[in-house]
Order: structure tokens, then C-alpha cells, then sequence
């Protein structure tokens, strides 16, 4: 791990992480978040100030650091954080978008929101208790959510007297849960959010750990580069066609998009999918002028070589390497609405920027996310991850969930209502390559 | 202005990786979010006040059609309190770009009786009938709004599409979950959605941004020369709208404003920060927030922001 600050990154533009939080009831986990934002001073004095007059006015002792991140009325009430909330703070050479999510109630619900966009989930886990069953559950949906980085804060280090063989302990016992849900390298840091031991600063309490602090570990974790190593794919959100613009542009056509992955250079034959035309990118534009190339996460508008009829809902892919356009779409899916699915429901299915009508063919079964082990069921409950099979009245070009987060989820969207259903990744569809294709054959390996 | 890449990757890692600035990605993002709205509803608008963030929010959007036009009106709901020169401002905007303005006037409510000018004189709260009266006569279903979550608690909640049912209520406790990057504005008819490009910007990353693109703004965001009196620890402003109370002694500071609103609510703080540069260097230094410095309608309850909100507030 490079140390916090370097010659080169010192000067360079800041990056974004987007990161997650999430632990169970009494982990201190609003204490973690609360030191990381005191700590990097992004909290103010006035809401300090506001914090410190509420501890006072409920007879707490101390600053409850935790009133800093329940933000409503009703939260305040009960003393229950109810939902994501999303924190800021800045170091010299990153910025950071926290995504808050609340331990106990609807944690699949709020876990799996906050992890869809992490580079980094941070798990908590009380030192005392090493991992408990809740522990187990979010290490396995920021798994299924194939976060790129997971790190583990050993919390309340202050209690067991900073004990490296407790440390020691617990970090095994993460492995070995890692391990069997199949990720790759599960980081641990001994940490004391109370104190401020390794969160932002090295504890001089921790001499036999010499791993980074949380706030350096974050500082050098990849942020969202695997996505422009993947093949490329630009989901077209609308053409651009402006008849009424400068005469020069009375003619122009262009295909507006964020790129999802990959990179596209000026003279890269495409395809335009599900159709399956192949072109060329003859430009690629923005209001700041052309581009050469292209790579995820930038917008960009494209022309291509050919009048081909292109629309929303369309996916321009690198030719060599395209997804299948399918009509049978199967994955699991993180149900997450109060009413249930049933086989022979009809949903909307939106992925990328398509939304095509489909219907529930088969529920296989759901997850046991504390066995790890599949449980045969032929409905899917609120909070409950199911494998599901859907028929859709019209293709769309998925890549394996496990290989692209960006063009392998999906949501089910209720028609009725518009309300969103459920999270869905895709599982066993459009893998990039052979290796790939295997794993997502075994259904249930997270 | 060039996409300013990052060149310079953490020194142990193996090879150059392409990886956008923060504020490129923001900026990124939030042009995604006003296209996917666009796309998908029939009838939006973008609330524009002549503020900084609606002012960015439109520069958004003058980026993502381009070279095409912004293909929906802005609106601005006018509490007929606010600064001659920031009314001028957005007319000279709204005429620079072609725009079409929807302008939906507090005071025409008061002067026909339909809401009651308020005992503390503040006009800020009042904007919720006016605006959720203008959606409904022009059937907006996406309004873009410049909130970000980092300028207040409840905000930080808040969705970046966000549903608002046929009163305009927001509803923090029965939120759509949101994932990955696609966004949902489905909604019933009479229901519409709330958009808000900038939900991941802080003022800071604004201000870098203004200063990245050159963005013109109202003068009063620099410090500049103004008659002011204190109240309730702000400067505000003397002038119609505002007149000391018996003890408020007016004097000439040296001032500028961190949010533009209501002047009868919205104060200065002093400052000698007349250009971008400076005011980044001050809004990095300083220790309070924007709203806590400069809202007094956000400082009544703890949940001031959260009880408008919920009513169909910005």
C-alpha cells in the first residue's frame, strides 16, 4: 500500500471513491462515520453545534457523533436510521461519496442500494464478537454485488486492550467466510472509531499492525478503473438531431451516451444491438470539442459511419466482442417490494437505457444467505435474493453480472405503479469469455 | 476547456489507467441524469433562480443536448423579494441561450389573496403553492432541481430521481430504492419526479467547477461594498424588502453571499472574496455551512428543510 500522499498524486486532479458502510445494530458504525467526517473536517461547526445542543437536550453524557448521519424527523425519534444517506468528505487527492447504510431494518434493501455503486464496502464488526450472522449476510450481498473491494474495520479495539491475537482471531474468521463465498481478498484493519485509533491517523496502540489506516486504505483503493478495461458498451440514451441549431449542425446526427465500459476510439467498427448492424465511429463528440477516444464513465455523444437506424434503448459495442441479444433473461434478483413474485407475473425490465415488457417464467429458488445454500421457493418475499428465468417481449444484449456490474443489472419496475421491484444481476447470459461462461453456470455461487 | 484526465496513478500501480478527474465524473453523471430524465418523461423543467447550482445544473444541460437547444423551458418560482441584479441576470441568461422562462410569481398569490404574507416577512416558504400549482398547469412531469445532498440532513436522503405523489408530497420513509446507475422516473398520472443532477456535489466542487468552466455568475456571489444591519448573527441587506428593526444600526460592509434567495431571509456574510479564486480558498477554510450561514428559514426547527420538503418544497 503507497503511503497517503506522494510527489505524483499530491498534483495530480482528485479522484471519486464511492464507498459503502455497513455493520450491525451496535457496531459503532455512525461512530466510524461520524470520526471519518469529523476527522477529514467535513463536519461544520454548526452542525456540531446542533449535534451537541440534541446530546444535551436527551441527557447524553457524551457527543453522539451518530446524530450527525440520521437525518429525518422520525429517525431522530426513534433512534433507528431508516435509510442510505449519502456523506461527503475530501483529502487532498480524492473525494469521497458515503453511502450510509443502516444496519437493522430492510438491510438487504439498503445494503444492496449502497453497494450497486461502491468501489469499497466497509463492514463492521465489534472486536468482542468477531462475525456474527449479520456479518456473514452483508459479506455475502457486497459479494453478490461484486463490490471490487471489500475492507473489514475490526471495531472497538479499545475494549480488548488493542490485542493482536483478538485481532488475529477475527480476521481469520473473515477469511474463512470470504473464502467460502468465493471473494477474492477481504481486507481487515484494527480500528477504534471512539477513539480515532487507525481511522485516519496510524495508532501508535496498534505497534504489531502494519497495515494502512482506514482513511489511507480508501486514499489508494482502485476507483472504478475496472470498468474501462472491460470491451466497450454505450447504452444510447437519445440521438441528438438539432434542425433547429446553426446551419453547420442541420445535418448532424449523433447518439448521446454515458460509456459503461470500455474505451472507443474514432475508427472503431461497432455494432448497434439488438439489431446487430455493424459501423464505424466517425466522431466522438462533446460541447468541449472532439474526441479521440472515449472510456467509461464519460458522456459523450457518437457518429457513426453509417444512416443506420439507431434509437434509445440501443447498445453501440465494440464489434469483436458483443454481447448475444436475448429474449430469455435468467439471474438473481433482490426482491424488494412489500408484495410478492409469483411465477406468471408481468413486470418491466429495464437495462441500460432499454425497458422492454417481460414476464416470470420460473422462480427457482432463493438464497439462504446465512447457510449459503439454495432453498427451493416458487414466490420471493420482500428482502429475499431469488434466481428467476424472464421472458421478454423483446431481446436485450446483457453481459454476465459477474464480469460487467455496469451492463449486467437490471431492474424489475412494476407497471402498474412505475414502483421499482428489484435489484436483478445477470447470471449465466452474454459472458465475456469462456472462463466466465463456467463459473456463471454453477447458479448458485455467489 | 479539455477533459483533464489523471495521468498519475498511485506510484505501485502496474500501468497508466484511464481515470477521470472527480469534477469530470460529476460532471459526467449529472449529464447522464438530465439525458435519462429527458428521454424517458414527456414534459420537463429546469428550476432555475440565478443561483449557482441551478446555474451549473443549466450549464449541464446546455452540455448534454448539445449542439442542439436545451429541449425544455426553465422556471423560476419569484418571491418578488429577490435581488434586482440576480432577476437581471437570469433574463440576460435566459435570452443568451434562447430559453424559453416560466415564471410563476409569489406576490400575484398574495395580491389576490390566495397565500398570506407571513408575520416574519419571509417569503422563502411561500414558494411551495406557487410552484406546485405552475406544475400542475403545465403538466411538468421531471422537474430539475439543483439540491445537493450535502447541503442539509433530510437532503442527504433524498433520491436523485425522487417521486412526488399528486400533492407534491415527499414521502422520506417509503423512497424507491436506487441502484447502479438506472434511474426510474416512472410514475402514475398526476404524479411527477423530482431530478437532481447535482445530488453528489459539494459547494466546493460547485465553485471548482464555476471556476474549471469559467461560468459567469451574479456579482453578488463576491464580495463587493453594501448597507447592511445584523440579525440573528447574518447580514442582511437594507432595502425595501428589509427594514432594520429599532437597535439594528446599518453600516457598510464589505460582503458577499453564499446562497442567493429571498432577501428577506437569505444573508450575506463578510468577505473580501472577489473572484472565484478566493471564494474557493474561503469556502474551503470555513467552518459552517452554507444554509447555517446564510438561511434563516432553515434555522427555525431541526426538520425546517424536511417539513418543506415533504409538502413539495424544492
Amino acid at each position: 500500500m503507497a503511503s497517503t500522499s506522494s510527489a505524483t498524486t499530491a498534483t495530480s486532479p482528485a479522484t471519486l471513491l464511492r464507498l459503502a458502510t455497513a455493520g450491525s445494530v451496535d457496531d459503532g458504525k455512525s461512530t466510524l462515520v461520524g470520526r471519518l467526517l469529523y476527522d477529514s473536517k467535513s463536519v461544520l461547526t454548526d452542525q456540531l453545534d446542533a449535534v451537541e445542543r440534541v446530546s444535551r437536550a436527551k441527557g447524553l453524557g457524551h457527543v453522539d457523533l451518530a446524530l450527525l448521519t440520521d437525518g429525518l424527523r422520525a429517525e431522530r425519534e426513534q433512534g433507528i436510521t431508516i435509510d442510505v444517506a449519502y456523506r461527503y468528505f475530501a483529502t487532498a487527492n480524492r473525494t469521497f461519496i458515503l453511502a450510509d447504510c443502516p444496519g437493522h431494518v430492510q438491510y438487504t434493501r439498503n445494503t444492496v442500494t449502497g453497494s450497486s455503486t461502491a468501489d469499497v464496502l466497509v463492514l463492521l464488526v465489534d472486536a468482542r464478537n468477531g462475525v456474527q450472522e449479520q456479518t456473514r449476510r452483508h459479506l455475502a450481498v457486497g459479494q453478490l454485488l461484486r463490490v471490487p473491494t471489500i475492507v473489514v474495520a475490526v471495531n472497538k479495539m479499545d475494549l480488548v486492550d488493542f490485542d493482536q491475537a483478538t485481532f488475529n482471531r477475527v480476521s481469520t474468521e473473515v477469511r474463512a467466510v470470504a473464502s467460502e463465498l468465493g471473494a477474492d481478498a477481504v481486507h481487515t484493519i484494527p480500528v477504534s472509531a471512539l477513539e480515532g485509533d487507525n481511522i485516519v491517523e496510524r495508532s501508535d496502540r496498534t505497534p504489531w499492525y502494519e497495515g494502512p489506516s482506514l482513511l489511507e486504505f480508501l486514499e489508494n483503493a482502485p476507483a472504478g478503473t475496472e470498468f474501462a478495461d472491460l470491451p466497450f458498451r454505450l447504452p444510447v440514451q437519445l440521438s441528438i438531431r438539432p434542425q433547429d441549431a446553426a446551419p453547420e449542425f442541420r445535418e448532424y446526427r449523433g447518439y448521446a451516451g454515458q460509456v459503461a465500459t470500455g474505451v472507443v476510439r474514432v475508427g472503431d467498427p461497432v455494432v448497434v444491438l439488438p439489431a446487430g448492424r455493424r459501423t464505424t465511429v466517425t466522431a466522438i463528440d462533446t460541447a468541449d470539442g472532439p474526441l479521440t477516444e472515449a472510456f467509461a464513465p464519460q458522456s459523450v455523444t457518437l457518429r457513426l459511419a453509417d444512416p443506420i437506424d439507431t434509437t434509445r434503448g440501443d447498445l453501440i459495442a465494440a464489434a469483436s466482442d458483443a454481447p448475444e441479444p436475448t429474449q430469455d433473461l435468467s439471474g438473481l434478483v433482490a426482491w424488494l417490494a412489500e408484495k410478492p413474485l409469483r411465477v406468471g407475473a408481468r413486470v418491466l425490465v429495464k437495462h441500460g437505457t432499454r425497458t422492454v415488457q417481460g414476464i416470470v417464467r420460473e422462480i427457482t429458488g432463493r438464497l439462504d444467505l446465512d447457510a449459503l445454500a439454495p432453498i427451493p421457493t416458487d414466490t420471493l418475499e420482500l428482502n429475499d435474493i431469488g434466481r428467476v428465468t424472464l421472458r421478454l417481449a423483446a431481446p436485450v444484449a446483457p453481459d454476465d453480472y459477474t464480469v460487467s456490474r455496469r451492463t449486467g443489472s437490471f431492474l424489475l419496475i412494476d407497471p402498474q405503479t412505475g414502483g421499482t421491484l428489484a435489484a436483478g444481476m445477470v447470471r449465466g447470459f452474454g459472458a465475456f469469455d469462456e472462463a466466465a461462461e463456467q463459473a456463471a453456470t454453477v447458479s448458485w455461487s455467489i | 476547456m479539455s477533459i483533464d484526465t489523471d495521468p498519475t496513478p498511485a506510484a505501485d500501480a502496474p500501468a497508466p489507467t484511464r481515470q477521470l478527474s472527480h469534477l469530470r465524473e460529476l460532471e459526467s453523471e449529472g449529464i447522464h441524469i438530465i439525458r435519462e430524465a429527458v428521454s424517458e418523461l414527456e414534459r420537463p423543467v429546469l428550476l432555475f433562480s440565478g443561483g449557482k447550482d441551478s446555474v451549473v445544473m443549466l450549464h449541464l444541460a446546455l452540455k448534454a443536448f448539445w449542439p442542439g437547444r436545451v429541449p425544455f423551458p426553465v422556471m423560476h418560482v419569484d418571491t418578488g423579494h429577490n435581488f434586482p441584479e440576480v432577476i437581471a441576470y437570469r433574463d440576460r441568461i435566459v435570452e443568451k441561450y434562447g430559453l424559453r422562462l416560466v415564471v410563476s410569481s409569489v406576490q400575484d398569490y398574495i395580491d389576490d389573496g390566495r397565500l398570506l404574507e407571513r408575520a416574519d416577512g419571509t417569503r422563502n416558504p411561500l414558494q411551495t403553492q406557487p410552484l406546485l400549482d405552475a406544475i400542475a398547469e403545465h403538466r411538468f412531469d421531471a422537474v430539475f432541481g439543483g439540491g445537493r445532498r450535502d447541503e442539509e440532513k433530510a437532503r442527504a436522503k433524498e433520491r436523485v430521481v425522487s417521486l412526488r405523489d399528486e400533492f407534491g408530497q415527499w414521502d422520506p420513509r417509503n423512497q424507491r430504492p436506487e441502484l447502479w446507475t438506472l434511474y426510474n422516473p416512472r410514475h402514475r398520472p398526476g404524479e411527477h419526479v423530482r431530478v437532481f443532477p447535482l445530488s453528489n456535489w459539494t459547494e466546493l466542487d460547485v465553485w471548482r467547477y464555476i471556476e474549471a468552466e469559467g461560468i459567469e455568475l451574479p456579482d453578488l456571489y463576491y464580495a463587493h461594498d453594501r448597507e447592511v444591519f445584523a440579525r440573528d448573527g447574518m447580514w442582511l441587506a437594507t432595502g425595501p424588502v428589509v427594514e432594520p428593526r429599532e437597535g439594528e444600526r446599518v453600516e457598510t460592509r464589505r460582503v458577499r453571499y453564499r446562497t442567493v434567495g429571498d432577501m428577506s431571509c437569505t444573508g450575506a456574510v463578510e468577505s473580501d472574496a472577489a473572484t472565484i479564486a478566493d471564494v474557493i480558498t474561503e469556502v474551503a477554510a470555513t467552518r459552517i455551512t452554507e444554509r447555517g450561514a446564510t438561511r434563516a428559514d432553515d434555522r427555525l426547527t431541526e426538520a425546517a428543510m424536511e417539513d418543506r420538503k415533504k409538502e413539495g418544497y424544492f
